[in-house]
């Protein structure tokens, strides 16, 4: 690890000062993905502020809203009972994550700013990354790709965007409350991540001094009918192969509503929209959630070694969409 | 990581410790852990931390932390670098709380902080001021007696090599203690973070499911 300057920041204000546009600088909250990589030489900073006392620890339930923290740990959102019972999808993305250890540490706004776990990128060794060195080519487009993305990649990077979290987050229309040195702003989540296309080593709509205070949504009765199935090579501490974050509204047995994102699959946190419209107006059952199913990886795009992602992620939603239906909402 | 040369220990007990004329093979692996062989004993970290710290300055970024570890504050002076399973293991000679992956990949570093566990190794020293440490050490009570699932491990061979274990027993407490042993199946997801080489996985569920009706009883 390379020699760095360590501030402790009290304040959102106080971490904005601290911030140094001419020093690489980077804000440390629980530190599982920054120091990994710092540990790894992929990430570089020669400024490090401490997040962890500013604050940004609330959660607030309403009847009709919930707000989420940057600070809050993943654990402690999965552990709010009430949470639990009237958004499952959102507890049960945070609770298959990572292990005990590393929820106690993680923190929301760095779940969602994790960065991929695409072997290349993490091994400095290996010379192409366009998102680690922009312009070097990429090593996994002819290398080992079994992991990558069949969705919302681009012939410069196929990385998959590995967080569970934030597919419950697009999946529930979450904003991002967010302030920096020109101030404060409010963003959808579904704008926070950009798709690599020509850039992939830009993956946030964030300028590099903002800070992530908390995450809002809406929250509906019918959010109660909601899960996130994640399927993996082991049955705990993995990353995902596939999974999606389904919620339903059903009325009269037909689909008032649907809310689909898939994770494991995609280069950003992915809502499949497309597939949600295919449901509306219409009974749940095998031939539905197949359909639907189909529509979500109709512009899969596999690799040589991910071509079984398509098949799993389908298998993944039509499970996901008929498990939700027979919930008791 | 390798120990830069500011950070030397302002606490006596940083020291390492060895009788007078007493050399047992305790005494020896502590003193092999606090000198230079380290870096290479560690695989991979060590090529490249050798190569970056050739390009040091003489004058590495420092903070001066207040450290409480086991109900005792230790003041050092640390390397900005310095994570807490390095300042436990080289600087307060605390060989208990293992190094295996140094990445968040397999449990052996993880202790309690604010009675939570977590991973030593991907926690920076600087960052945990003011807050309470758990080690494997400090689990036994000041006359020895052994925590409830220390025993338990002892009683069922939850262990064969042992390097995993005071990791796994600093998990299997935090799960006891915070009620998340209700059947195998809620032990075994809790636990999922610590990695058995040796595979004692049966041993170590069932030392936890005897422990929990010890420490509720
Ligand atoms: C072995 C292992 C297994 C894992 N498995 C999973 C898994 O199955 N599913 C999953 O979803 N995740 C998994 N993770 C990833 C883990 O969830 C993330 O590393 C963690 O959530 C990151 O949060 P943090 O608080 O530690 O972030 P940090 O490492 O502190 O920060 C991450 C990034 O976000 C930035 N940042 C942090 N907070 C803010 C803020 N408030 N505003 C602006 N920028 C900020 C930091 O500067 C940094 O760039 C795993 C990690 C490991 C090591
Ligand atoms: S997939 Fe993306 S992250 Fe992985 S090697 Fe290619 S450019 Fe780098
Ligand atoms: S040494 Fe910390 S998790 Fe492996
Ligand atoms: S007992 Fe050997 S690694 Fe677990």
């Amino acid at each position: 690890m390379r020699p760095f300057i360590f501030e402790r920041a009290t304040s959102p204000e106080s971490a904005i000062a601290a911030f140094h546009a001419d020093r690489a600088t980077s804000f440390l909250a629980g530190g599982t993905t920054l120091l990994d990589l710092m540990k790894l030489d992929v990430v570089r900073p020669e400024r490090v502020i401490d997040i962890n006392a500013l604050g940004a620890n609330e959660i607030e339930i309403s009847e009709d809203r919930l707000r989420l923290g940057a600070s809050v740990r993943m654990a402690d959102a999965e552990a709010q009972e009430e949470l639990r019972r009237r958004v499952p999808m959102l507890t049960q993305s945070l609770a298959l994550a990572a292990s005990t250890q590393l929820r106690h540490m993680a923190t929301l706004a760095g779940n969602v700013l994790q960065r991929t776990r695409c072997p290349y990128f993490r091994d400095v060794s290996w010379s192409a990354c366009n998102k680690r060195l922009p312009g070097s080519g990429c090593a996994a487009m002819a290398g080992f790709n079994r992991q990558h993305a069949v969705l919302g990649a681009s012939d410069a990077c196929i990385a998959t965007y590995p967080s569970d979290f934030a597919q419950a987050l697009i999946a529930l229309d979450a904003t991002v409350d967010v302030v920096g040195r020109r101030g404060r702003r409010q963003l959808p989540f579904a704008k926070l991540h950009v798709p690599p296309g020509r850039t992939p080593e830009v993956e946030t709509t964030l300028a590099p001094d903002e800070l992530i205070l908390g995450f809002e949504m809406p929250i509906e009765p019918w959010m109660s009918r909601s899960l996130y199935l994640k399927i993996r090579d082991r049955d705990s501490y993995e990353f995902a192969l596939a999974s999606a974050a389904v919620a339903l509204e059903v009325d009269g047995g037909a689909v008032r509503q649907a809310r689909i994102a898939l994770g494991g699959v995609a280069a950003v946190p992915w809502r499949a929209r497309e597939a949600e419209q295919a449901l509306i107006g219409r009974v749940l059952d095998e031939a539905s959630c197949q359909l639907a199913a189909d529509i979500a990886f109709a512009k899969a795009q596999p690799r040589e070694h991910n071509a079984y992602k398509p098949l799993l992620g389908r298998q993944t939603v039509a499970r996901a969409l008929l498990q939700a239906a027979a919930m008791e909402a | 990581m390798k120990r830069p040369p500011t950070s030397q220990p302002t606490t006596s007990s940083g020291a390492t410790a060895r009788e007078d004329g007493v050399f047992n093979r305790r005494h020896f692996l502590v003193g092999t852990a606090t000198s230079a062989v380290l870096p290479l004993s560690f695989g991979t970290t060590g090529v490249r931390e050798a190569v970056t710290d050739a390009a040091l300055p003489t004058q590495v970024p420092s903070s001066s932390v207040a450290l409480l570890v086991n109900g005792r504050t230790h003041r050092l002076i640390l390397d900005n670098r310095t994570t807490l399973l390095d300042a436990l293991r080289e600087h307060l000679a605390l060989t208990g709380t293992k190094k295996g992956c140094d990445h968040g990949q397999c449990g052996a570093c993880t202790v309690h902080l604010d009675g939570e566990p977590i991973l030593s190794c991907l926690t920076l020293v600087a960052s945990v001021e003011g807050r309470a440490v758990t080690t494997i050490e400090g689990l036994a009570q000041a006359d020895g007696a052994l925590h409830p699932v220390q025993q338990a491990f002892i009683d069922h061979d939850a262990f064969q090599c042992g390097y995993c274990t005071p990791g796994q027993i600093m998990s299997a407490v935090a799960c006891v203690e915070g009620d998340r042993a209700g059947s195998d199946a809620e032990i075994r997801e809790y636990m999922s973070g610590n990695l058995c080489r040796c595979a004692a996985y049966p041993n170590i569920v069932a030392a936890i499911r005897a422990a929990k009706t010890e420490v509720r009883s």
